[in-house]
């Protein structure tokens, strides 16, 4: 029982990081209609930058310089690279979003060499907050929850509250329409692909310490993003939550909890084969849920698209 | 081959271009050729391996073109085909029974099969959509399959791969495929074969239906096709060569490991078909000769090839869409005007200071590489055939006025490169 609260709270860490990137993500495929390869290569961008700024500066000033920075890269990819590319249509977006993914990393390790960076948590936040049965949950957990979370009230509430917020939403279904009325369409376009950069820098300079700052980071958790976005519903911020905090903690239960394939295959009824050497499927008996924790939100997506291939809470239909 | 696959609509009788036989067989009876001499000319064996890995690109290139430029369909796990082929492959080597029993000319179809089958059950579900459902289900698949590769240990061999030896084969005509020799040749004749296969389908009633479907599925529907079953009929032939492709990496590394089937092999492929171009069918075949030059020519020589690269990549997306074939095949248009030679001196004026400017970018880049990450007090390094102090001042003003200089003369005679560039593609006036 106190296993499952210290999984509930990992897999909400796993499944909240998830979100500030996703968030973004949607966002910024419900206005353009192209998925950003390049997402996750402005979360490592946004870890670095906190890295370079908190030698200087400190961690605090690294939390809000960076994504500032990012943010305004991002607005300038938007500006000066993508609004190039859109007139050849779709696809050729996503193959200069792919690219850019790649050269942002070679450019990264061009820059900080191929090394894990010694970006680490901050003094003040590095002590264990509380313990549930000798299972102790660090601060910055608890910090990385309540960044995260603040940081969804806040979009959710300049979305739907704030005059910005409606003409982005009314600018995301009508474009022409909200041009014609006067405002800088272009503009808003660029400003929300900063944003959403921006947020992907914030969730780098908050992860960077715990998971890691190397120049593969962006890659361990880009595909999982699309995977998240694609679950939840391309261009729905709910669908976005959801699918976060469902993957974070299917992937974080599965790791915690050994089920071996072979005891649920002799559950449903078969026996274990004498001769497990020469047996075909000797990979399947000896599976085991670890082992597949990191492919299961491949599995749900593949499985999703198939059956709803507008994701659990989207409305588009292709 | 330089026919262009998209269809000209004021053309309608463009399939009667293939009445002309000499003119169709040309390119192929001279590619031929060219491959079964060039080895004549590069003796050594470095430079067949480079060779067969140009040839293996240009197969994997072309079967994702199928997709990408004739059908238009993204895929970003498409190397799965290919490794998987190539798995099958370095199973059936194997298999010593029956591996003693056929010629190892025939592997590439065996592979091709399992890539077709592994394809046929993707492609079920898969090609219901184009566009990013596509795409992502294609990422997917990709990941899944390459996740798998350290789980099942039985097929993908774990961390190991999978190896074999070719040369257990039934001999064929005598040749065992003992020397490299041997083996580039049994490539060079797959290439010609599966590229003449890739070609003719292309122009059958399906090649063309994938392109119908490519440009608007809606109308194709209406014409009684199903856009469903055109998309899964080209995965399906795509797969089948991408794992003949896989059979010939197998033929010539004689093994495999999950380097072939992860999302980076399926990224550099469509950075090799998007590069080459698109939209003409050897588009891909430029691709793969240009970037397996890059790739084994450049990293020799820089640590930093990949930047070099992705910045070729970026650019082609943003300033030529259609890759190098596109580009080749802009000046078609001049050439059939006869006005060809009025571009040569206006490009001589411009794209040789700009190539001089962008050497000097290079060695700008070097030169701050070799300053942040070269150990300290090592001081020396060596850029185009010269050595010199890393750190002293005149280096970095004399490859910063390089650039300058080059990139700012590119930049004034590019106006008049424009002129010269209306000018020939207008028919008539005096020249």
């Amino acid at each position: 029982m106190d296993l499952i609260l210290v999984n509930l709270i990992d897999g909400l860490v796993t499944g909240l990081l998830l979100f500030m990137l996703s968030a973004g993500l949607t966002l910024i495929f419900s206005m353009m209609g192209v998925l950003n390869f390049a997402h996750a290569s402005f979360y490592m961008l946004g870890a670095y930058f906190a890295y370079q700024i908190s030698i200087a500066l400190g961690f605090w000033m690294g939390l809000l310089i960076a994504p500032l920075i990012v943010g305004v890269l991002g607005a300038g990819v938007e500006r000066y690279g993508l609004r190039r590319v859109h007139q050849y249509g779709h696809v050729p977006e996503l193959i200069f979003t792919f690219g850019l993914a790649l050269l942002i990393e070679e450019m990264v390790q061009f820059v900080w060499g191929k090394n894990q960076m010694p970006y680490s948590v901050p003094e003040i936040l590095n002590f264990s907050a509380f313990a549930i049965s000798g299972n102790s949950i660090p601060a910055y957990k608890i910090f990385m929850i309540f960044i995260s979370i603040s940081i969804f009230i806040g979009l959710l509430y300049v979305l739907t509250k704030t005059r910005v917020g409606m003409i982005i939403q009314a600018a995301l279904s009508y474009p022409r329409t909200v041009e014609a009325l006067g405002h800088n369409v272009p503009l808003i376009f660029m400003g929300v692909f900063g944003v959403g950069t921006a947020l992907a820098g914030v969730a780098g300079v908050i992860a960077g310490p715990v998971l890691g700052t190397f120049p593969g980071m962006a890659f361990v958790l880009g595909s999982i993003v699309f995977v998240t976005i694609v679950i939840g519903g391309l261009g729905s911020l709910w669908g976005a939550l959801f699918a976060s905090l469902l993957i974070g903690w299917i992937t974080t239960f599965a790791k915690a909890y050994n089920v071996k394939m072979e005891s649920i295959l002799n559950a449903i009824g078969f026996t274990t084969p004498e001769n497990m050497d020469e047996s075909m499927l000797r990979d399947l008996w000896s599976l085991t849920s670890p082992q597949i924790a990191d492919i299961l939100p491949y599995i749900l997506m593949v499985l999703i698209l198939i059956f709803r291939p507008a994701g659990l809470f989207g409305k588009r239909t292709q | 081959m330089n026919d262009q696959i998209t269809t000209d609509p004021s053309k309608p009788a463009q399939r009667m271009r293939a009445g002309s036989l000499t003119l169709t067989l040309a390119p192929w009876i001279i590619s031929a050729v060219f491959l079964a001499i060039l080895p004549q000319i590069f003796t050594n064996n470095s430079t067949l391996t480079i060779m067969n890995q140009m040839s293996i690109t240009i197969v994997f290139a072309l079967a994702y073109n199928m997709l990408l430029g004739q059908g238009g369909m993204l895929s970003f796990g498409h190397a799965v085909y290919a490794g998987v082929g190539g798995f099958a492959a370095m199973h059936i080597m194997n298999m010593s029974d029956f591996f003693a029993s056929i010629p190892l000319v025939v592997l590439p179809v065996f592979a091709g099969l399992f890539g077709m089958g592994l394809a046929m059950i993707v492609g079920s579900f898969s090609t219901r959509g184009a566009g990013t459902v596509f795409a992502m289900i294609s990422l997917g698949v990709g990941e899944l399959i390459a996740a798998c590769s350290v789980i099942i240990v039985a097929f993908f061999g774990g961390e190991g791969g999978v190896s074999g030896d070719r040369t257990y084969a039934q001999p064929f005509f005598g040749v065992e495929f003992l020397q490299q020799i041997e083996v580039y040749y049994l490539t060079a004749a797959w290439v010609i074969i599966s590229a003449a296969l890739m070609y003719l389908w292309s122009r059958t009633p399906v090649g063309r239906m994938a392109n119908a479907v490519r440009d608007n599925p809606e109308r194709a529907e209406f014409l009684g096709y199903s856009a469903r079953w055109v998309r899964f009929y080209s995965f399906v032939a795509s797969g089948f060569f991408a794992g003949v492709s896989g059979g010939l990496f197998a033929i010539n590394y004689e093994i495999l490991t999950e380097e072939n089937l992860n999302t980076a092999s399926s990224g550099v492929i469509l950075l090799v078909t998007f590069l080459g171009g698109v939209g003409y069918f050897f588009g891909p075949i430029i691709g793969a000769i240009v970037f397996t030059l890059l790739q084994t020519v450049l990293s020799l020589s820089t640590e930093l090839w990949a930047i070099y690269a992705g910045s070729l990549f970026l650019a082609t997306v943003m300033f030529f869409p259609g890759g190098f074939a596109g580009l080749i095949m802009m000046h078609v248009a001049p050439f059939k005007l006869g006005k060809l030679r009025l571009l040569i001196m206006p490009y001589i004026k411009t794209l040789i200071p700009a190539a001089i400017g962008i050497l000097g970018l290079a060695a700008l880049v070097e030169m701050t590489f070799h300053v942040r990450h070269a150990a300290a007090g090592d001081n020396e390094m060596t850029l185009f055939w010269t050595t010199f102090d890393s750190h002293s001042l005149i280096a970095w003003a004399i490859a910063g006025a390089v650039t300058l200089i080059g990139l700012g003369i590119a930049r004034v005679t590019a106006p008049s490169l424009k002129e010269a560039w209306d000018e020939a593609n207008t028919a008539g006036g005096a020249s």
